[in-house]
């Protein structure tokens, strides 16, 4: 079988990438003019804040993946390899752009997204100085997003070495295998100290920088990494329709679903053990930060809505809909949910970091939705440039063929 | 159940046994079925069994789980035995979700593993017919049906045109019975070989 082995970007599929970058790019001036000057610039921040990390943890979590089954010695995956590959180049201008952002909430005074910037004498914040101080922040956030593009680009790397140099034998096969295991090992290891932990805290657990809570960094890693499974899966149906990825059939396509089930499932899990802990204990500093979320007898909270909403197309809607063998084997079921859960993942960071500093009203507009817009079109534009770059099927990767044979 | 005529027919690799699965349907022979000593990804497609109904069983014992469980709770919490549990109110919903959730996965798996016993008629002392012992060790076993109107020798020899060895006709009782592999016999009759523990 003749297979199709280079992409090769429609028109229709540029237009598109190319008009959301624009009406992003529009967004973010206009949103700028409008709430970005004057002497509340929060309401601007926080939505760049909210789509640039949001993004960028997303496309991330698809280098995630490619490691976290390179460790396994996972096999299965290996026939859209090249796709999630495409995705986390992604990561490089959605860093720049996050990098840029983050840098700006610390460097320019008076945002007031940070307040642990000018603790004013606040004892707790004193306290928590020096973990939470400008210096340690800058470092971190250029060290993570450096590390993540330098890694990912190394993973990228030895599975390009493979189109132009094909393995002589078995014992290159191992040694080549090893090789991966040992740099996809180091990424891990990187992501569990910055994704797993230390990113969520600096970036969106400190807004609320007297809180805390444990789960936070989990909670915030199974968000992300449900989107990026939903990603993955919309770029792998999207090429099959184009007729591309021959040996991807709906076997692929269904464990892509079963792994958008499953960590549905397990965001449900952190979200409610977050909450019944904090319920539990009821100490009046950590339920602060349920007060915007959730309506009680005693007090009513804005983003209880929301709140709620969000829990239905989160944790109900895949649940019951994922559910069935037939429907993670359909690609329009699977479609459907796919940017269902990257929309429900993308309010739930809207709730992180809104309902912290705007606890008052949901302010939730075209605005918010714009610059969405904008990344969505950011990420079609990388992803279809990085597809185009390297041959769509990695031929010549030891597993390839249990991938090629795959059965559930 | 009824005693009938079936053509065994063993392979020693899966792979000849998916071909060979195929030209059985294809030719119209009736396919009994097929004993393999691990299960294998696939062959019920290939088989075209349809799609085991035990999900929608285990989805509804779930079902059952959470409802019960739930309104046992809400009942005893708020009706039969309320107690003021560090201030909380009466219908403590988050305290119950743990709850809820064990009752509703201990309901969905035990209830899943007793259904796939009943569907697989296993149970102690029930016994069923073995068309070759060595379908539980290394041999795969592929039974088809002879009614009356077929030809047995034809049907033999169509069995080993598609890779079988060891084609042997067996009759067989298709039911179950009750009782004890050490005191029956039954098993045993009409098999040339015997296999030692």
């Amino acid at each position: 079988m003749a297979i199709k082995e280079f992409f090769a970007i429609p028109a229709r599929y540029r237009t598109w990438s190319l008009a959301l970058m624009g009406v992003g790019i529009l967004s973010v001036i206009i949103g700028f003019v409008l709430y970005g000057t004057g002497h509340h610039p929060a309401r601007f921040w926080a939505t760049m804040l909210q789509n640039s990390v949001f993004f960028l943890l997303v496309t991330n979590a698809a280098m995630f993946f490619i490691c976290a089954t390179t460790l396994a010695w996972g096999g299965w995956q290996l026939s859209f390899r090249r796709v999630t590959e495409a995705i986390s180049v992604a990561v490089i201008p959605l860093g720049i752009i996050a990098g840029i952002v983050l840098l700006c909430l610390v460097l320019i005074p008076d945002i007031h997204i940070f307040h642990w910037l000018e603790p004013h004498g606040d004892k707790i914040l004193e306290g928590k100085s020096a973990f939470l101080n400008r210096g340690f922040f800058i470092t971190w956030t250029i060290l993570s997003i450096g590390l993540w593009i330098v890694l990912g680009y190394k993973m990228r790397q030895l599975s390009r070495e493979l189109d132009t140099t094909p393995l002589p034998d078995a014992e290159a096969g191992r040694k080549y295998i090893f090789k991966n295991t040992v740099w996809a090992a180091v990424f891990i290891v990187w992501f569990a100290l910055t994704v797993m932990s230390v990113t969520p805290w600096f970036w969106l657990m400190s807004i609320d920088a007297h809180w805390y809570s444990t789960m936070y960094s989990w909670y915030t890693f199974a968000s992300t990494f449900v989107s990026g499974m939903a990603l993955i899966t919309i770029f792998v149906v999207f090429l099959k329709n184009q007729s591309y990825l021959e040996y991807t059939n709906e076997e692929h396509i269904h464990d892509l679903g079963k792994f958008m089930f499953a960590f549905s499932i397990f965001w449900t899990y952190l979200w409610f053990s977050q909450y019944m802990l904090i319920w539990y204990a009821n100490v009046p500093e950590e339920t602060v930060y349920f007060n915007s979320r959730i309506t009680s007898h005693s007090h009513s909270g804005a983003y209880s809505g929301l709140y709620w909403f969000m829990f239905i197309i989160n944790f109900l809607a895949p649940l019951l809909i994922l559910m069935r063998r037939g429907s993670k084997r359909n690609y329009t079921t699977v479609t459907f949910m796919a940017i269902l859960i990257i929309f429900g993942h993308w309010l739930d960071f809207y709730q992180m970091i809104h309902a912290s500093l705007f606890p008052e009203k949901v302010s939730l507009n075209v605005f918010d939705f714009g610059v969405a817009a904008g990344f969505v079109g950011l990420i079609m534009f990388a992803v279809g440039r990085a597809l185009t770059k390297a041959p769509l099927v990695a031929q010549n990767h030891p597993f390839i063929k249990e991938s090629i044979i795959h059965h559930t | 159940m009824a005693v009938k005529k079936f053509v065994v027919g063993c392979f020693d690799d899966e792979g000849p046994l998916f071909d060979a699965v195929k030209k059985v349907r294809k030719s119209g022979y009736k396919l009994h079925d097929v004993y393999t000593p691990f299960p294998i990804h696939g062959l019920d497609t290939a088989m075209g069994l349809r799609d085991t109904s035990i999900h929608t069983a285990g989805f509804l014992y779930g079902i059952f789980g959470t409802t019960s469980m739930l309104s046992f709770m809400t009942w005893v919490f708020t009706k039969d035995f309320p107690l003021n549990v560090g201030g909380k109110p009466h219908f403590a919903l988050p305290a119950w979700i743990p709850i809820t959730f064990e009752f509703t996965v201990l309901c969905a798996c035990v209830g899943m593993v007793i259904t796939f016993c009943y569907l697989c008629q296993l149970a102690p002392f029930v016994k069923k017919h073995h068309f070759n012992l060595r379908s539980t060790d290394d041999q795969f076993t592929m039974v088809i049906e002879c009614p009356e109107k077929t030809n047995e020798a034809e049907l033999s020899s169509f069995l080993t045109s598609v890779g079988a060895f060891g084609v042997n006709v067996q009759h067989a009782e298709t039911g179950w019975w009750l009782g004890r592999y050490d005191k029956d016999q039954k098993l045993f009759e009409g098999q040339s070989e015997t296999v030692s523990a």
